[in-house]
Parts: C-alpha cells; structure tokens; sequence
C-alpha cells in the first residue's frame, strides 16, 4: 500500500531542512505523527527537527493500516564564531588581533588566491575603521613560507607576498604609509611538522600592531 | 725536491657509483686512484714526550682529511718502526720472511703495508723548545739514497698548541707534495642557534675550536667571506627588515655597508678582489641583483625581471660570471650571466627546484643543492662542470642536504645536513666520500670554508 516515505537528506544540522516524500496507493486516510496530522495520498513537506527525529507514516482503509517510519539525524551546526565587535576600550594592538585575519598562499606564490582576497578585503574595510581611530600606529605585514623551498629564495618570497598583501590593501583604500612589510622566510614558522597541514599554515600573511 | 702531480702518477680513474659522466667529473676534481702512505706513531723524547699523542693525532688527520692518500692500516706496520734515515739498514741477507731485525723500504713497500709512502721522525725538547725532525720517504725507491722527499726540521713550543703547529707544517709540506693545499688552518663559518637565536659561529677545518663570533641576539643568517679572508658579509634582522651587515675578521667590528632603501637586503658575496659586493635588494619590489662598492656606494642594478633573484655568485678566477637562483621560468633553478648582466642562461635543467651554487676555487665547477628526482624541500648535494653542464649527486637523499660551499683545496665540500636527526655541518671529499660531521650542538647550517 506503500509505494514509498523517504526523507532527503536523512542528516541535517540543526536549523536546516529535510523534506519528507511519500506516494500511497490504495489508502482511505494517510497521516503522519510529529503533528503533521492528516495528509494527502502522495506529497512531500519539509521539516525542521531540533533533533533526530522518527517519523512515521500510517496508511488506513478498511482492511487495516500499514506504517512506516524514517529517521531524519540532526547534527549541532558548526559552532561559528561571533562576528568580534571589538569593544569601545580596546587598544590598537586588541583591535587588530581581533578583527584582522592571516591570509594564505600556494606553494611558491605570491598572488591572492580567492579566499585570501575575501579576508584582504574584509581586513581593508576593518583597517580603515582602526587607522581612523589609532591615527598614530602601524601595521606591519610578515611574510612567511613553507620550509621546502630554499632558506635564501624564500626571503625573497616571503618579501613578495608581504609587498602583494600590502598592495592588494593599498589598491582599496588603505593608506599605504600606515603599512610596513617584512620577510621571515622560513625562518619563523608557526607550524614545524613536514607535511602539508603545516606547510599550508606557513604559507602566510602575518599582520601584527606596531 | 721533487713534486709529485697525482694525476700523472696515478691516471687511472676511480671506478665510482656515479655513469662514467659522474666519475670524470669528481676524477678531474679529486684526481682518481690514490697513493699509499703509512704514518707509524712518532717518538717523543723528554718532555716532548708528554704531547707526542696531540701530535700524532693531529698529523694522521691533516693527512686523512686530505683525501690524498689511502691511510696504511697501523696494524700492519712492522715492529721496527725508523726514527732517523740512519736506521734504515740494508739487511745483508734479504730475508722476506724475517725482515725485522732492520727496519728497510721494503718492511713498507711489500704486503702487508703495501705503502708507497712513509713518513715518519720524532719530536724532542731543544731550549724548551719543540722540535720535529720530520722525514718523509718514497719507500717505492730501491735505494735509501734516493728515498727522501723531505727532510726538515720544525719549531713549536713545547706544549699542545706547539704539538699541533709542527704537526700542520709537517702535514702541509707533505701534501705541497701533491699539489694539494693544506687544510690545516682553514676556518668555517656557520650559522648556528645554540646561544638561543640564529647567529655567525666559527670553528677550525676539522669542527675543533667552535666559538661564536657575532652576538646580535637577534637573526643573523647567511654568511660569505671576502676571498682574502678579512671580511664577513651576513644578513641580519638586527634592524628589524632583513639588510646586510658586514665584520672585519680581523678586528671584529662592523664595517660601514650602505643597505639600499629596501624591505630586504640580503645574500651578499664578495668580487674575487674583495673590491664589490653582489646581493639581493626589493628595492624596485621583486628581489633582483645588485652590485655596489664594499661600502654599498655605487649601486649598479644588474637583473630586471619581476622574479624572485638570490645568491649571486662571481667566479672567483674570471672575477665575470655570476652564478645565481631564480624564479624567472618557474620552479628556483640556477643561472649564469656576466657581471654587466648579459648573457644570461639556465644552468639546471629545469627539472625540480635548485638553489645555493658555489664555485670551485679554479672557478670551473660549481656545488650546489637540488631536489632533481625527489619531491620538493627534498635537496641533495649536486657538482656541475660549468663549462659543459656534466653533474653529479654526490649525496643521495639521505635526509635535507643544502648550502655546499668549497673548501680552499678545492677538493673538499662542507654542507648542511638533517640526516642525523638534526641540522648540523658535515664536511665530505668533493667525490662524497670521507663523510664527517662536525657540529652536533643546537641546529647548525650554512656554513662558508675560508682559508
């Protein structure tokens, strides 16, 4: 009598949507627990449990009644950080630690992969807003890299991605003579295994208040 | 006296695990199939007496390092051992099953010692004075008439300082034989993190007498030594951006340098006259190569490219080709132009990443590092023949293997390996054999060997 209950996606987090889908045949009445009540033969509804949820379709006619059930999972949504809203007190060191992210690079790259120019350009908008309340102080850009290429070319690498992030700001506003730039190479990773979980991380960016 | 060339003694090469491209190359370098000299323990008499150990150990290294010489095994020496030429004497009945009752040249020259050379002597006290008599015999000669080389007597004081002295002279005298230049004496610098931060640290040939020459606290990093041996060029963070400093070795202090107005002044090296110093600026953004007095006047821009340019190096014989890494065709590989700028071409063959070249003192090879057939950050000592752009691996991944720098015999390369667990500096004959270690202490790199 039940031609199908399904539900898609059968994992949510918590918040999302999993639509339900049924197609009966043959039945007087058709419903479905979790107070969705009486529905039609055949439909689709979407739901939004707060928590792994079963539910169960009935199908009635006179000779008896059919169930079945699914299960939509609810997974805890990925904790996301509060957007930091720095407060009034803060200093200019707290407010750059705060609002201003590293941004990262390809191996043996200075250019501005897509989502280092999404962080660049919330850092730009965030920049002009603390330069304007700390008139006086400075940011330098370190510029970091991965521990394959060698010690001297990565100077010059580490240089030239601090010099890119420093122009990619300047070229949106950020004033130029309140940006300092300095190389590490690979003299100061933040990360000291060989693989490319920690090699990505040096790729990098640094900014730190002056 | 009578030099002997080794390479007209011996034309025989080698037979190394490297093609027949290899073998030539490291061959023409350190010259093939090599002779052998037994060196038995000399005497010391009287109070020279107490420093005969420091002596003789001192001496059998000189000579071992070298890579001259097959070293004749001690076991097997007879158990007359000459002190004098007087001692050798001609057995009147030569007898080769009981030849020890005089010491004579065939007690070397026949199995088991099988030498070609002996040297031998001993030291005594003379006016509180060390003294060495110092002999050396080609024991291949038929005649004790016609044996010595050298016959010489040498002064030192009379304790291990004065030990090791007429120790080094003896052993240089020896190898002048061969054409080859003493290593006794020479010094490297390194770079090494064991005060807490990166500094410059110095040490004898032989990783003896390490001591830490500058104390910025700070980075300070990438060292190169003016060919006379007076001057020291490094990149330090002292300042805060990277810029170059330049030490007289002689005094010690810093020296005036004029660093560009640039995020990064870095890789300085030295005009075979000591006259200009070559190096890397951002000034105009990208790292590109400069040339400027030693004071850092006179700027001269050379490359000009929107690439990443280090580690210019001028041959140190034509005082006109550069050597150099750059990023300018993709992947870092080595270059080579004029000192003008022109005349520029790829060395490596593009393949991998390569960095770090040095020339040879004769300034017709170049050591440097390369990840040829390995993955990235994978680097192993290589030597290339300049002029027709023949190589060979003379380390084969064992462990990260970089900054090769010749040693002032131009037989010998130091280096920096991880393959002891931790970076440190091994020295190896310029054929990858005769591998030492001579750091252990903290992380240790970059090192630089100057007369």
């Amino acid at each position: 009598m039940i031609a199908f209950f399904t539900a898609e996606p059968s994992t949510i987090e918590r918040g999302q949507a999993s639509v339900l889908k049924w197609d009966v045949k043959g039945a007087d009445t058709v419903s479905i627990n979790q107070g969705l009540g009486t529905v039609s033969a055949s439909g689709n509804r979407s739901v939004f449990p707060s928590s792994t949820t079963s539910y169960t379709l009935t199908a009635s006619n006179a000779g008896g009644s059919v169930t079945e059930s699914v299960t939509v999972n609810v997974t805890a949504p990925a904790v996301k950080e509060p957007p930091a809203t720095p407060a009034p007190s803060d200093d200019f060191g707290t407010m750059v630690s705060k609002l201003i992210q590293d941004i990262y690079f390809d191996y043996d790259k200075s250019e501005m992969r897509e989502d280092s120019r999404a962080t660049l350009t919330k850092n730009a908008d965030a920049l002009k807003t603390i330069f304007g309340k700390f008139p006086n102080n400075t940011l330098t850009i370190e510029g970091h890299c991965d521990e394959r290429g060698s010690a001297e070319y990565n100077l010059g690498l580490g240089d030239r991605r601090a010099t890119a992030t420093k122009d990619f700001l300047t070229q949106l506003g950020v004033s130029a003579d309140r940006l300092r730039t300095i190389s590490y190479g690979k003299e100061r990773p933040t990360c000291t295994e060989s693989n490319e979980g920690c090699w990505s991380k040096n790729r990098r960016s640094h900014f730190v208040a002056q | 006296m009578k030099n002997f060339i080794l390479p007209c003694l011996f034309a025989v090469a080698a037979s190394l695990a490297y093609g027949q491209q290899g073998a030539d190359i490291v061959g023409r370098i350190v010259g093939g199939q090599k002779a052998v000299i037994a060196i038995p323990d000399f005497r010391g008499a009287g109070r020279a007496g107490n420093f005969a150990a420091t002596f003789n150990e001192t001496l059998f290294s000189d000579i071992d390092q070298a890579g001259v010489f097959k070293m004749a095994p001690k076991s097997m020496f007879p158990l007359n051992v000459p002190q004098r030429p007087e001692d050798f004497r001609k057995p009147l009945q030569y007898d080769p099953n009981n030849r020890t009752r005089a010491p004579w040249l065939l007690d070397w020259s026949e199995p088991p010692v099988s030498s070609d050379f002996l040297a031998f002597g001993y030291t005594a006290e003379q006016d509180n004075q060390m003294v060495l008599f110092g002999w050396l015999f080609n024991v291949r000669q038929p005649e004790v008439s016609g044996a010595q080389v050298i016959g010489k007597i040498y002064h030192g004081s009379l304790d291990e300082e004065g030990a090791r002295k007429v120790a080094h002279e003896f052993a240089t005298d020896i190898l002048r034989q061969f054409g080859v230049e003493s290593l006794a004496g020479s010094k490297i610098y390194f770079v090494s993190n064991r005060s807490g931060s990166k500094e410059i640290w110095v040490m004898d040939y032989d990783g003896s007498n390490q001591k830490q020459f500058t104390f910025y606290k700070n980075l300070v990093t990438m060292p190169n030594v003016s060919p006379d041996g007076t001057r020291l060029a490094f990149t330090s963070f002292a300042g805060g951006a990277p810029q170059i400093v330049v030490h007289s070795l002689e005094t010690g202090r810093k020296i005036p340098f004029y660093n560009q107005r640039a995020s990064m002044n870095a890789t300085a090296a030295f005009t075979p006259d000591g006259k200009q110093i070559i190096y890397s600026s951002t000034a105009s953004g990208w790292a590109q190569l400069y040339r400027a007095n030693s004071d850092g006047s006179k700027l001269e821009r050379l490359t000009n490219t929107r690439s990443i340019e280090v580690e210019p190096k001028i041959n140190p014989k034509t005082g006109n080709e550069i050597l150099f890494v750059s990023g300018r065709g993709g992947p870092q590989q080595i270059y080579k132009m004029n000192i003008d700028g022109t005349d520029v071409t790829r060395l490596t063959t593009g393949e991998g990443e390569a960095s770090n070249p040095s020339w040879n003192p004769q300034g017709s090879h170049m050591a440097f590092a390369w990840t040829r057939g390995y993955s990235p950050g994978n680097w192993n000592i290589f030597i290339m023949d300049v002029a027709t752009r023949e190589y060979v691996q003379l380390t084969q991944g064992a462990g990260r293997n970089e900054n090769p720098t010749w040693a002032p015999d131009g037989r010998h390369v130091v280096f920096s390996s991880n393959r002891s667990g931790s970076m440190q500096i091994w020295s190896m004959l310029a054929d990858g054999t005769q591998l030492r270690q001579l750091t252990s202490a903290g992380v240790n790199e970059k090192p630089v060997w100057t007369k």
